[in-house]
């Protein structure tokens, strides 16, 4: 018998979980987010052919969502710091062994990447916008006219897409005094579930934009005000499958790594099975199971199956539970890793 | 070169929390914080138990994650003994130390950088002990250079079995506990 009695009390340290709140766990979802529109975006620059420039939900809307989005998220980043008049400081510095570092110098380079990915084909994709500021044309046409500029362009977003990715989870891997992240599968983890998130952005707005879905009156209301402003032709939906067929791979990966990181605890030291049997059988199995693993991956992968063989049509349902379910997987772990601690060894 | 560390004994030790009062005032730490705390550990079955009080605080680790994990280089190793510090000026409030330290040691100041014990640099440069070992009221606290053999507490280690806490994080504390 162990009695442990601690003598803090004091609400600014303990319970610890309140490190970090929901600013952390939604700048992950979002910046997976973008990393997974970025080597998406980046993968088809590469292999698009001309016939194909109507495809460019991945090469336009996708790196123009993610500059919003990543903006989002550097702003919930932001909310979280509580020295927030320092954060100049995090550029006067580079810090090798701090992933915190590597990321605020990567998300420097992510912006003018996705921007250049975005400038490629936006005339085409908008073209009121083309009209109204002509600048954009001459640099479409610049871009264009170089081959190897647009592979240029391609490699660097997927390049720095995945280090984005990665970096989100790495940024809580390294921390090992907390066991639950205290795992090297957490990078490709947050990476495939940014790629599943970002597969089910695009392949949501192509079914939500098609001229013949059912839409509430004032979206339908909205999305004809937006063709008219922008002068768009409707997106290509052909690619639709390939998403859905995309996202059913990254989604059956990022089931088989969230294995990988239990399986790893399981057979680790004692802290690092309490940390697992939190998300198992603990106080966020709840959430982990329903939210992350049944509405977050099985249901989606199940109903996109059933879409890629014809029995359904596409809908919106599978997009919105890969994008909820990968919020959630990012609450769960930050909440669930807060609460794992070494300081269990003590009593 | 020097390397501070802390002994402390936990069999004079009374959990009194002079220590934790001395802290506070002497680096004015705000109401609701702490740097130092107390805990009570009771191992074993009656009646054949085992208590052991123990003043705990920031480690000032060999191989401090806190530091490993700084963005901006605000934790840093201090060049005198190698006590882990931190420049508010340069910290931007991440909580990434925070969420780093297996032993729970640092806290968000109200002004917004992270804080925690300093081993009383600004003493220990006057040639002072820091707070809490000098008010001590059992002496169950020593500090001093453990890479001096003939220091008071390179002695103590020598003499005493002792242990660290939670040395199996890897972070090679530099505080130990006389038993």
């Amino acid at each position: 018998m162990t009695e442990f009695t601690l003598f803090r009390h004091t609400p600014g340290i303990d319970p610890t979980l309140h490190i970090w709140g929901w600013e952390i766990p939604v700048y992950l979802f979002l910046g997976g987010l973008v990393a997974g529109l970025m080597i998406l975006a980046g993968a088809r620059l590469l292999i698009m052919r001309p016939h194909e420039r109507q495809a460019m939900v991945c090469c336009t809307i996708g790196p123009l969502a993610g500059l919003a989005l990543l903006s989002l998220g550097m702003l919930a980043l932001f909310l979280d710091l509580s020295h927030k008049l320092y954060v100049w400081r995090l550029y006067l510095i580079f810090e090798p062994t701090s992933p915190m570092s590597w990321g605020s110098w990567i998300l420097l380079l992510v912006y003018p990447a996705l921007l250049a990915n975005a400038l490629t084909h936006l005339p085409e994709t908008i073209p009121a916008l083309a009209k109204r500021a002509p600048m954009l044309v001459t640099i479409s046409d610049y871009i264009l006219a170089r081959p190897r500029l647009v592979v240029a362009i391609g490699l660097a977003n997927i390049t720095l897409g995945i280090a984005l990715g990665i970096y989100t989870g790495i940024l809580l891997g390294t921390l090992g005094a907390r066991p639950l992240w205290s795992s090297a599968v957490l990078g490709p983890l947050f990476l495939f579930s940014g790629l599943s998130t970002a597969a089910a952005l695009l392949h949501g707005i192509l079914v939500f934009t098609t001229p013949d879905a059912e839409r509430p009156e004032f979206a339908d209301f909205l999305l004809s005000l937006l063709a008219r402003w922008s002068q768009a032709r409707p997106l290509d939906t052909r690619i639709a499958p390939t998403l859905a067929q995309a996202d059913n791979s990254f989604l059956t990966i990022e089931l088989a790594l969230l294995g990988l990181l239990l399986i790893g605890h399981l057979s680790s030291t004692a802290v690092h099975q309490q940390a697992a049997w939190l998300l198992l059988t603990g106080p966020y199995a709840a959430v982990f199971w329903i939210g992350v693993i049944g509405l977050g991956i099985l249901l989606p992968l199940f109903l996109q199956h059933l879409e890629l063989q014809h029995r359904i049509r596409h809908t919106l349902a599978p997009s919105l539970l890969v994008l909820t379910g990968g919020l959630v997987l990012r609450f769960v772990l930050v909440n669930a890793g807060q609460a794992s601690h070494w300081a269990a060894m003590l009593n | 070169m020097s390397r501070y560390i802390m002994v402390i004994d936990t069999k004079r030790c009374v959990g009194c929390m002079d220590c934790v009062v001395a802290c506070k005032t002497e680096n004015h730490v705000p109401e609701g914080f702490t740097r130092d705390w107390i805990t009570e550990t009771v191992h074993g079955r009656f009646p054949t138990t085992n208590l052991e009080i123990r003043t705990e605080r920031c480690n000032h680790c060999a191989n401090p994650p806190c530091v490993h994990c700084c963005p901006t280089g605000a934790s840093h190793v201090h060049a005198r003994g190698g006590v882990v510090l931190v420049t508010p000026e340069k910290c931007i409030g991440c909580k990434a130390c925070l969420a780093a330290c297996p032993y729970d040691a640092r806290f968000v100041h109200p002004k917004g950088y992270a804080d925690k014990c300093t081993f009383c640099i600004h003493r220990v440069e006057n040639g002072l002990d820091p707070a809490c070992v000098s008010v001590c009221p059992t002496r169950c606290m020593h500090f001093g250079d453990a890479d001096d053999p003939q220091s008071g507490v390179s002695r103590l280690l020598a003499a005493r079995p002792h242990h660290p806490l939670l040395p199996e994080a890897g972070t090679q504390p530099r505080i130990y506990y006389l038993t």
